[in-house]
């Protein structure tokens, strides 16, 4: 037992060192309404370690909302509206269009501009001017699109979000983090036992997760900006199912102290744990309610795991599934119209959506051992476990289940994501 | 693991042992320089200090005659009552528990792959719950037990059959020193 705590330290010690396996992402699957669009080289952007204009439009691809158009060899690239040849991208069939430039500054630093144009009004919809390191031109891309995403369909942007997840590889676990777009991996916690079920707190900057390393489920909250973590959740029996309150002060957690697996409220910090289930039926998996009100969870007081809802300081639940005897994993959009879960139907695993006002539901994966769902902070993508050839790998899907992707790490499981939120800015 | 490494090291020193008449019969011609017989004796001497927990005859938790030597107990898909097969089991343990009041029982419960990760840490407290109940309904005290859950996470059988997870769907009951 001391030896698995001292050997978790030493890799502790190791956090932040880049992890060598990284997700590659592939879309298998094509959205409705996809907006066509060009991106064209950001003149001078060869300056630069990357292409900004290579991210922009990589980024817009993998949404699933956009049609690319050719850019082709467009010379000598236009970055300025005046300089763009409206007639043909209109004949094209182009909406919108992506132009930029990028100089260097005195100080050794870039600066960025960009514009995104109407083709048909041929007017600007948006320009930016971004003053950069060379470090930062990922993050600068992922902020265009970002922006060109925003103003085009209305929605938030959420490529420069992060996401965690957990790799094991033989016998070895590792909590890693990277950008939404699976590059930049980080480990930020290897161990010798499982680690699941990593949760953002709303602002970022921790992670709770639960892990094994004393043989038995132990709920910590790790800081990603000090490296340190504690633990919040070690009583007697098991510890889990961790998830952030709206406003970050407190968790919701499943303890077994009292005996049965119930909901408890916790201080982030692990103080003054009170239980808020009381049936004696499995009570687990809470999930706030983004207005923070109310409490989704998974029990089996029915006899069968069903999702129900409950106020925050408990009191009655009301039953939110009724069809199946296997409906588990509450997620709830930000906009706390759908709920997200998972559903076990024939012996498969797969995730559904339910239009909380209509009670309408839909499938939106086939798989056959799809798991642990995670909604993007713009509530349009649900990031999920799933399995190919016996092997973990993540998924997403939109939320109208027709844009699909896949993420893998090659030679390794990749299992429990959690896509981090939004930051302002 | 380490434990039963050492432990085997121990009996394989202990087989050495048994065997020394051999090399000292052939090793007759040269009586003197022994040096077929000396690493054995060391070898018998180095079995020393790991003798008393090699005396496996003396505890009855590791003598594979004896039924404290069985742990798991198995459950259905999705269910976690204990089959009544099984009670013979709990009542040796709930006995040497009640006779061993210094000794504490862990009893982990675990789960097959399928489904929620975190409900399966769920199913795996309501079995290993339920064994704890029994025992305590048998006389032990319950400071000397605790239930905890592996869920999914710690599999016995890893390939994606129903004999394998069968196998995965259990409580094990584990001594200090054993886990």
């Amino acid at each position: 037992m001391r030896f698995a705590l001292r050997a978790v330290l030493l890799l502790l010690a190791l956090a932040c060192s880049s992890a060598q396996a990284q997700l590659s992402i592939e879309i298998t699957g094509g959205g409705a309404n996809q907006i066509p669009i060009g991106v064209l080289r950001f003149a001078g952007e060869q300056a630069l370690p990357q292409n900004i204009s290579d991210i922009v439009e990589a980024d817009l691809q993998r949404s699933g909302r956009f049609r690319m158009l050719f850019a082709g060899s467009v010379d000598p690239l236009p970055t300025e509206m005046a300089q763009v040849n409206f007639d043909d991208w209109k004949n094209r069939g182009g909406d919108a269009l992506v132009i930029g430039s990028v100089v260097r500054l005195a100080d050794g630093r870039y600066e960025a501009r960009f514009r995104l144009l109407d083709i048909p009004r041929q007017t600007q919809i948006a320009g930016v001017a971004f003053t950069l390191t060379a470090q930062q031109v990922r993050a600068t891309a992922h902020r265009i699109a970002d922006m060109v995403y925003e103003k085009l369909t209305g929605d938030r942007g959420v490529f420069s979000t992060r996401i965690a997840y957990v790799v094991k590889q033989g016998s070895r676990y590792e909590l890693q983090i990277a950008d939404a777009d699976g590059v930049g991996a980080q480990t930020a916690l290897a161990s010798r036992e499982p680690i699941i079920s990593p949760s953002w707190s709303p602002d970022g900057t921790r992670l709770a997760y639960v892990s094994f390393e004393n043989k038995k489920p132990v709920v910590y909250v790790h800081s990603l900006v000090s490296g340190r973590r504690q633990v919040v959740a070690n009583f007697k029996g098991s510890n889990s199912a961790p998830a952030w309150s709206v406003d970050g002060q407190q968790l919701a957690v499943v303890l077994s102290k009292d005996g049965g697996s119930q909901i408890y409220l916790i201080g982030a910090d692990g103080s003054n744990p009170r239980r808020i289930t009381q049936s004696s039926a499995i009570n687990t998996e809470p999930f706030f309610a983004p207005d923070g009100q109310s409490i989704y969870f998974t029990s089996d007081r029915g006899g069968s795991p069903q999702i129900y809802r409950m106020g925050v300081t408990g009191g009655d639940a009301t039953r939110i599934t009724f069809t199946g005897n296997y409906n588990v994993s509450p997620r709830i959009t930000p906009d706390g119209k759908t709920l997200i879960f998972i559903a076990r139907e024939n012996g498969r695993f797969q995730l559904k959506s339910l239009d909380l006002a209509s009670g309408q539901a839909q499938a939106l994966t086939d798989g056959q051992h799809d798991e642990s769902p995670s909604i993007a902070p713009n509530g349009k993508m649900i990031l999920y476990a799933t399995q190919m050839s016996n092997r973990g790998s993540l998924a997403a899907v939109s939320i109208d289940g027709r844009v699909k992707q896949r993420l893998s790490v090659q030679a390794a499981d990749v299992r429990e994501p959690a896509w981090g939120p939004l930051f302002n800015n | 693991m380490k434990k039963l490494l050492a432990l085997a090291a121990a009996l394989a020193l202990l087989a050495g042992c048994a065997s020394t008449p051999m090399p000292e019969s052939k090793a007759g011609v040269e009586d003197r320089t022994a040096t077929g017989s000396a690493p054995v004796e060391q070898g018998s001497s180095a079995a020393t200090p790991v003798a008393p927990q090699a005396e496996q005859q003396a505890n009855p938790l590791k003598d594979p005659k004896n039924i404290l030597s069985k742990r798991s107990i198995f459950y259905e898909y999705d269910k976690y009552e204990v089959r009544d097969e099984y009670k013979p089991l709990l009542q040796a343990h709930a006995n040497y528990l009640s006779q061993h009041p210094g000794d504490k029982l862990l009893i982990q419960g675990n789960c097959d792959e399928r489904g929620s990760r975190e409900y399966n840490i769920a199913l795996g407290q309501k079995r290993a719950d339920g064994v704890k109940k029994i025992l305590e309904l048998m006389g032990v005290k319950d400071s000397q037990i605790e239930s905890v859950s592996l869920g999914e996470e710690k599999p016995r059988c890893t390939e994606q059959t129903e004999e394998c997870y069968a196998q995965d769907r259990r409580s094990d009951l584990l001594y200090p020193g054993e886990y």
